[in-house]
């Protein structure tokens, strides 16, 4: 695609936001009816095609000065960059900065909503320091605590104490990986999946009845329970994918329609007996037996347990599955063109099927996660905000297994500082939501977080798919 | 559900011209017919024999007092779940002669059935009455957040932005029309505030799908998610450290003179507050614009074809950037609904997934203000009805009525009732 770059000054003179050269190039690319399934070309193009990706090579927005810049740079090809140039053009760099830009804004919400320095700033004309001193004491207070809760507690005096918090942060990560990689597979099929939270939920209550009212001997239990848990999410995004495949059904509106049905449909059984405690009218379910649930790997002064290795064998299932199998690359060949996918002898009504079970069982085992692992109870509180802060997990790693895996543990680590930035910083829980959208928000637009930071754009297409 | 069997007329530059062949469509058919079925074995056999139910009609501002109404109650519900198939064999003769029915049609059926439902519902419950001017009256009212959401759904969508951030400028709006009126101490402050709030997220939104490309259902659940975060988290510190900025006000009911005496439509439709009002007006205003007048082609040239609507020189992007944040205006002055209008002060999450069900109204009002204010009726119908039910205490659970909006919206966009087509160029960023 680089041999049709243009030098870039040629785009300056127009309103920003219109008429990059290489829009031009990636027209072509999508509107060609041919539609190549070669494998490259198929994630190449997945950028066009796909409704999730986002492209990293967009004009270059209007901070970044008129036309100063040589237009030769572009032309040549982009063997001879510099290293540095190379470091400053990635991806890797640009989500770092995201992360960066995100916990700033957050700090300056911090530094708003402080008591001490609304107060210092009523008198900042006459002792400027007190402001700056009280903001400093607030952003510090904050960090700290984020850093104690999610990575290492410094004040502990053993080895276990200091390390615990990080076990947390992977504990927290666990239901966040399980459903990160679910949507990620259908993000890659072009499938916008919003229903994770709905088949999480569908997943948790059937684990969680297996769990409390079957009794089956040690081993079988789990296993039984941990399958009840992906078969209910595969049920529940089995629906949104059949309606996909047969009647066009957008899925976006039918998965979220779908969480809502879940939750009242759970909320309801949650008032049947069946589901309730003994002699209790509270909607909350038995804790489930202690064979069903995972155990603990780090013994029982730790949270962590199986679920967590488990997620991570689940990454590695998908890695295997999206880049070595037939299967995997009829999904990710639907994902980039349907209509040539279709040309190609593929059953795109299939695929779409089997990512939407495949998606809701891995979203179930995140409510395995909940169900067996952390909570041990069903509630109409049990998927929290899961399901979606599995979409931000999904986008952020890029829905690739190991950047999931990796952006759920930023994520889960960020949950996990939410009690210690309570009772150590004062503050609510909600900055951690705030700092989470802020940083997906950021990644989802490259050029944003280059202005922002005076980056260089990249100077070949290098498409980043969501 | 009914209001979707026929098929609305065309928007013009909307659709594809037709084919020359003509199908028999059965679905309205079917969909109507399992519900008239249902209707007839749940609420019709299923009401016990010989008991009564009463009917509340009047309130006490009403210039002609009529009496309370009482039937048999088994008698009335079959009586109306066979005029509900009357109906439904009507649709059967019309669909075998290739031919469309009217509008009126599935108001009918729909009140047919919901009068069984009711009829039913209030049976053998002696000393309750069912209040159908107050339930009427809570639906408009539960409505009143579903179609400004809608309409904002309705304005960007017709201009090719998905908004799935509905829920994010509710909650927006509610929050600064709660901050802004307390700090002035006047809930109509809060009406002028809360539109600004959800103007600002809608810009976020055609920002970064129009200048980044960023794609739109991504930026919108974020956006939700960002103002969640952001509501809660200056609920949790501004508001709580100074509960004067966060007081309950109320805006007065209104009750227009004349027409507010009126029995039964009166008390619902001409006693209510100011929003409620602005909300007819938004509803007029916005169907006439957007099929009557020379911006709402453009926009919907905009939302169905970029590229043709570039050539004749319409500003695509610019269109969208304005629709999105006047789009994110409405939804934002919906959000008043739920701290000013409502007499409330703000709560965390409050909006609670009502700009979701907007959605939801938006598509099964198939992208028109007035298809989405019946769905948002509809909506706040089940809704009134559902907490109805729950005073007299039926036997339907009540995750169930919450579900229908829900399973309705599920039905309209498979296509087993009607057929939903959104604008074409929907979600997919215009690039030069």
């Amino acid at each position: 695609m680089s041999d049709q770059q243009k030098p870039r000054g040629k785009g300056k003179g127009k309103s920003s936001g219109k008429g990059a050269p290489q829009r031009e190039a990636e027209a072509t690319d999508t509107e060609s009816p041919s539609g190549d399934v070669r494998e490259d070309s198929a994630t190449a193009s997945a950028s066009s095609t796909d409704a999730t990706a986002v492209e990293a090579t967009a004009p270059e927005p209007e901070g970044s000065g008129g036309s100063t810049e040589p237009a030769s740079s572009d032309e040549q090809a982009p063997r001879a960059q510099s290293v540095l140039r190379e470091i400053l053009e990635s991806s890797t760099l640009v989500v770092i900065m995201a992360i960066l830009a995100s916990l700033a804004i957050g700090g300056l919400l911090i530094v708003f909503a402080d008591e001490a320095v609304r107060e210092a700033s009523a008198y900042f004309f006459s002792r400027p320091g007190d402001t700056f001193s009280a903001m400093a004491d607030a952003l510090g207070a904050a960090y700290s605590a984020m850093f104690q809760g999610a990575v290492l507690n410094v004040d502990a005096t053993t080895f276990a104490g200091m390390i615990k918090p990080f076990t947390q942060t992977l504990t927290m990560a666990t239901p966040l990986i399980f459903a990160g990689l679910g949507l990620g597979i259908g993000f890659r099929a072009g499938l916008f999946n919003i229903g994770a939270q709905g088949q999480l939920l569908i997943g948790a209550t059937l684990g969680a009845y297996v769990g409390f009212a079957w009794h089956l001997p040690w081993g079988i239990h789990l296993i039984v329970a941990v399958l009840g848990c992906a078969l209910g999410g595969a049920i529940w995004g089995f629906i949104p994918g059949f309606l996909k495949a047969r009647t066009g059904a957008h899925e976006v509106i039918v998965t979220i329609m779908l969480n809502y049905i879940a939750l009242n449909l759970v909320s309801w059984l949650l008032t049947l007996d069946t589901f309730q405690r003994e002699g209790s009218d509270n909607p909350i379910t038995p804790v489930v037996d202690e064979t069903a649930q995972y155990p603990l790997i780090l013994g029982s002064g730790f949270n962590l347990h199986l679920g967590f290795l488990l997620a991570l064998a689940c990454a590695w299932g998908v890695w295997w599955l999206m880049e070595r199998s037939t299967l995997g690359f009829e999904f990710r060949a639907v994902g980039a063109n349907p209509h040539a996918a279709r040309t190609a002898g593929m059953s795109v009504s299939k695929a779409y099927i089997l990512v939407m079970v495949i998606a809701g069982a891995l979203a179930g085992l995140a409510g395995s996660a909940q169900v067996l692992g952390t909570e041990k109870v069903l509630t109409t509180a049990t998927a929290g905000s899961l399901g979606f802060d599995a979409i931000t997990v999904a986008l952020l790693g890029r829905s690739r297994p190991l950047g999931t895996v990796m952006a759920a543990i930023l994520f889960g680590g960020l949950r996990a500082s939410g009690p210690t930035l309570q009772v150590q910083a004062g503050l609510p829980v909600d900055i951690i939501f705030v700092i989470q959208a802020l940083i997906v928000l950021f990644i989802a637009a490259p050029p944003l977080v280059r202005s922002m930071f005076r980056l260089p754009a990249p100077a070949h297409e290098k498409e980043v798919a969501a | 559900m009914s209001t979707t069997a026929v098929d609305a007329p065309a928007a013009p530059g909307s659709s594809a011209p037709r084919g020359p062949q003509r199908t028999k469509s059965w679905r309205a058919t079917i969909g109507l017919g399992v519900v008239a079925l249902l209707s007839l074995l749940v609420f019709g056999l299923g009401t016990p024999t010989g008991v009564e139910t009463t009917f509340r009609v009047a309130t006490s501002t009403d210039f002609i007092q009529l009496p309370s109404l009482t039937v048999p109650a088994k008698a009335a519900a079959v009586t109306l779940s066979l005029l509900a198939l009357a109906l439904v064999g009507f649709v059967a003769y019309r669909a075998n002669q290739y031919r469309k029915v009217g509008i009126w049609l599935p108001i009918v059926f729909g009140m047919a059935v919901m009068g069984a439902l009711l009829t039913w519902a209030g049976a053998d419950r002696s000393g309750t009455t069912i209040q159908l001017t107050g339930l009427l009256t809570s639906a408009l009212f539960l409505s009143v957040p579903l179609v400004f959401g809608s309409l904002a759904g309705t304005l960007c969508e017709r201009s090719g932005i998905i908004n799935i951030a509905i829920e994010g400028q509710l909650l927006a709006g509610a929050f600064l029309a709660a901050l802004i009126a307390s700090m002035v101490g006047n809930a109509y402050v809060g009406l002028i505030a809360a539109p600004i709030a959800g103007a600002l997220v809608g810009w976020l939104l055609a920002v970064f799908s129009t200048k980044y490309w960023v794609n739109q259902i991504v930026v919108g659940v974020v956006l939700n998610l960002l103002v969640l975060g952001l509501t809660s988290f200056f609920f949790s510190t501004l508001m709580s450290d100074n509960p004067e900025l966060n007081q309950p006000l109320n805006m007065p009911d209104i009750a227009i003179p004349l027409l507010s005496g009126i029995p039964v439509i009166g008390p619902v439709l001409f006693d209510q507050n100011l929003l409620v009002y602005i909300m007819y007006a938004a509803v007029v205003v916005i169907q006439i614009m957007l099929f009557r007048s020379r911006w709402g082609l453009r926009v919907r040239a905009v939302g169905e074809h970029p590229k043709a609507a570039d050539t004749v020189g319409i500003k695509v992007n610019r269109t969208r950037v304005r629709n999105t944040v006047l789009g994110g205006a409405v939804a934002g002055l919906g959000g008043a609904f739920f701290t000013v209008a409502s007499g409330l002060a703000f709560g965390k999450d409050m909006s609670a997934g009502k700009g979701y069900i907007a959605l939801a109204a938006m598509i099964l009002g198939r992208w028109s203000p007035k298809g989405a204010l019946a769905a948002a009726l509809l909506f706040g119908f089940a809704d009134a009805l559902q907490q109805q039910l729950g005073i007299i205490g039926s036997d339907i659970p009540s995750q169930f009525l919450l579900m229908t909006p829900y399973l309705a919206t599920i039905f309209a966009v498979a296509g087993l009732v009607g057929h939903s087509r959104p604008p074409a160029a929907e979600g997919t960023p215009y690039k030069k």
